[in-house]
């Protein structure tokens, strides 16, 4: 019976048209609507169901960040995560917090807890990195299941289909293991009134990276975060015959 | 005399570093059969950065790729992995051949295009090295700034980096691509070693067959959403792509509908493509299919509903049923 670490992460909600804060420096998120990282969501409905199909035992939700990440872990909690680990980030810190820290502070967590299995979503729809599995695996030399979109177990053996560009690759893999959740892997359930209310009784533990013995230092200095250049307004165009006209115009049939 | 042209040399080392020398490792991405054009993109970026140039290739009866990019102009150096350890170009084998080339080399940055490829690769091998990988850069400001895009496109970031070797994928349709010719580099054997993966194996890939030009490299890109309503509709797209020499392409709900498979899907979580003309029929125009090809030089957008937030980016748009609009195009052009 395994034991799985999931990381989930708070970002602004994928609906919300972002603004550019005015000095340049990051995007506003004051008063901005904030929810489970979609991938994230996929991730941890992944170990549930594993944990349904009685191959993993217990689920240990992760979140890197300040005090409102617990918001995240506690979703995480109602979906059927067992317990939670809240690695708690200053929001300064946390702007240049990049998936190196967060894997080396998954990666000890993974050991610190005996997981057999550490699952992510594929990226983080803020910073869009998609580096974070890659890494614990590479910290933790575990083999690492990118992007996948089923994973069937055997006896301790998971065949993985991955998405790849050209379709789908299938790797068999050897726990323990690393696995990354594409869209396609699930879909993620709803968290219901009493499960919400049982999550708040769920243990949140509260630990901070030096506590893991993580060197949370900056490796990036951001210098600049702008809008992107604005596209000029188009034209209605009423038939085909206008639409082919201007294609042709502009050199493009 | 020892002592003296000792310090000299140590000086002029120190004088090196000062004058920024930068060499860049590109990992070649290929079928081993031929190089992927994403690779020729990344190319140029290592061109960008200066210094030397030098390619890896790493495959399974992989000498003619090998050969291939030594014609590229720009590149010093071939290094050639030729081992069966790489068969599906698998993370877990390449990383210790790449770690075991940088020890070798030192090398200031490692470049790969940002693919399922180099996003499996190079956060591994960034981790081994203990540094902060760079994803998807869209430009280069210095060897030690990029540029790249955070929110689904709708920010865009310039970051220093400061960690010793830079680990960068690159965005391919952000950057031109350096041609396979007018170069002559040497191929040398890149460090041998076992780099068997022992916990992971590579069973098989189901690649989807198609003679239409490969989605992220065409020049015209036709795009259906959920307005085509099946996936038997997507012919009127398919017969459209024909005649325009086009790639087809899909939004996440007519890939979630089950339309069209997986890797057609354009968007923040799918493919990035920026061609020359973008057509998109049926397609509202979420955030994140934006994302996959705003930069696309003209888009043309075929909708019924004139609301569509497709609309604002579009540069010509139609307003009205794409099952009269596509067929009646079709015919016309």
């Amino acid at each position: 019976m395994a034991r799985a670490l999931v990381g989930v992460k708070r970002v602004i909600d994928y609906a919300v048209k972002i603004r550019v804060k005015s000095d340049k420096m990051g995007v506003v998120t004051d008063g901005v609507k904030h929810s489970m990282n979609p991938f994230d969501e996929i991730a941890i409905e992944e170990a549930i169901r594993m944990k349904e199909k009685k191959l993993v035992q217990e689920i240990i939700a992760v979140s890197c960040g300040p005090k409102q990440s617990q918001d995240t872990l506690r979703t995480a909690l109602a979906m059927g995560a067992d317990k939670g680990i809240h690695i708690e980030i200053s929001e300064s810190e946390y702007e240049t917090l990049q998936p190196l820290h967060v894997s080396k502070i998954l990666a000890k967590l993974a050991v610190d807890e005996k997981a057999d299995l550490v699952i992510v979503g594929k990226q983080a729809i803020d910073d869009d990195c998609n580096q974070t599995a890659q890494m614990i695996g590479g910290i933790l030399d575990w083999p690492t299941g990118t992007f996948c979109s089923k994973i069937e177990n055997n006896n301790g053996e998971l065949t993985v289909t991955r998405e790849v560009d050209g379709g789908l690759e299938v790797v068999k893999i050897k726990t323990p293991a690393v696995l990354s959740a594409d869209l396609r892997l699930n879909e993620p359930r709803y968290a219901t009134l009493p499960n919400i209310m049982k999550a708040k009784k769920k243990p949140i533990k509260k630990v901070t990276p030096k506590d893991l013995g993580v060197d949370t230092t900056a490796r990036i200095d951001i210098l600049s975060v702008e809008e992107p250049p604005v596209r000029q307004a188009g034209a209605i165009l009423p038939d085909v015959d206008s639409l082919i006209g201007k294609l042709k115009e502009s050199g493009h049939v | 005399m020892f002592a003296t042209n000792f310090r000299m040399l140590r000086a002029s080392n120190k004088f090196g570093s000062l004058a920024r020398y930068e060499s860049t490792l590109v990992i070649a991405e290929h079928n081993n059969e031929s190089l992927l054009p994403i690779t020729s993109n990344a190319l140029s970026v290592a061109k960008k950065i200066g210094g030397d140039v030098t390619v890896l290739v790493a495959g399974t009866k992989c000498d003619a790729v090998a050969q291939a990019v030594s014609k590229a102009n720009g590149v010093s150096k071939v290094l050639v992995a030729d081992n069966d350890a790489f068969k599906g170009f698998l993370p877990e084998a390449l990383t210790p051949l790449i770690i075991a080339t940088q020890n070798e080399h030192k090398f200031t940055h490692i470049l790969a295009g940002a693919t399922a490829f180099g996003k499996a690769l190079l956060p591994r091998v960034a981790a081994k090295l203990d540094v902060s990988p760079v994803s998807d850069i869209i430009g280069v400001k210095a060897p030690d700034t990029f540029v790249r895009t955070i929110y689904a496109g709708n920010a865009i970031q310039t970051l220093k980096c400061k960690d010793k070797v830079k680990v960068v994928s690159v965005r391919g349709t952000a950057f031109e691509a350096t041609p396979l010719e007018g170069g002559n580099a040497k191929c040398e054997p890149a460090p041998a070693g076992d780099y068997k993966p022992k916990l992971i194996e590579f069973i098989k890939q189901e690649l989807s067959k198609s003679d239409r030009p490969e989605l992220t490299s065409a020049k015209v890109v036709v795009s259906g959403g959920r307005g085509m309503k099946s996936g038997d509709n997507f012919k009127l797209l398919y017969t459209l792509a024909d005649k325009l020499n086009a790639a087809v392409g899909a939004s996440r709900a007519a890939v979630d509908a089950g339309f069209v498979p997986n890797d057609l899907q354009v968007g923040q979580t799918g493919k990035i493509v920026a061609p020359d003309l973008y057509i998109a029929v049926g397609i509202s125009g979420a955030i994140q299919h934006l994302a996959g090809m705003k930069d696309s030089k003209t888009i043309v957008a075929i909708n019924k509903d004139p609301e569509a937030p497709i609309f604002h980016v579009a540069d010509y748009g139609i307003v009205a049923d794409l099952f009269k609009v596509v067929p009646e195009l079709t015919e016309k052009l």
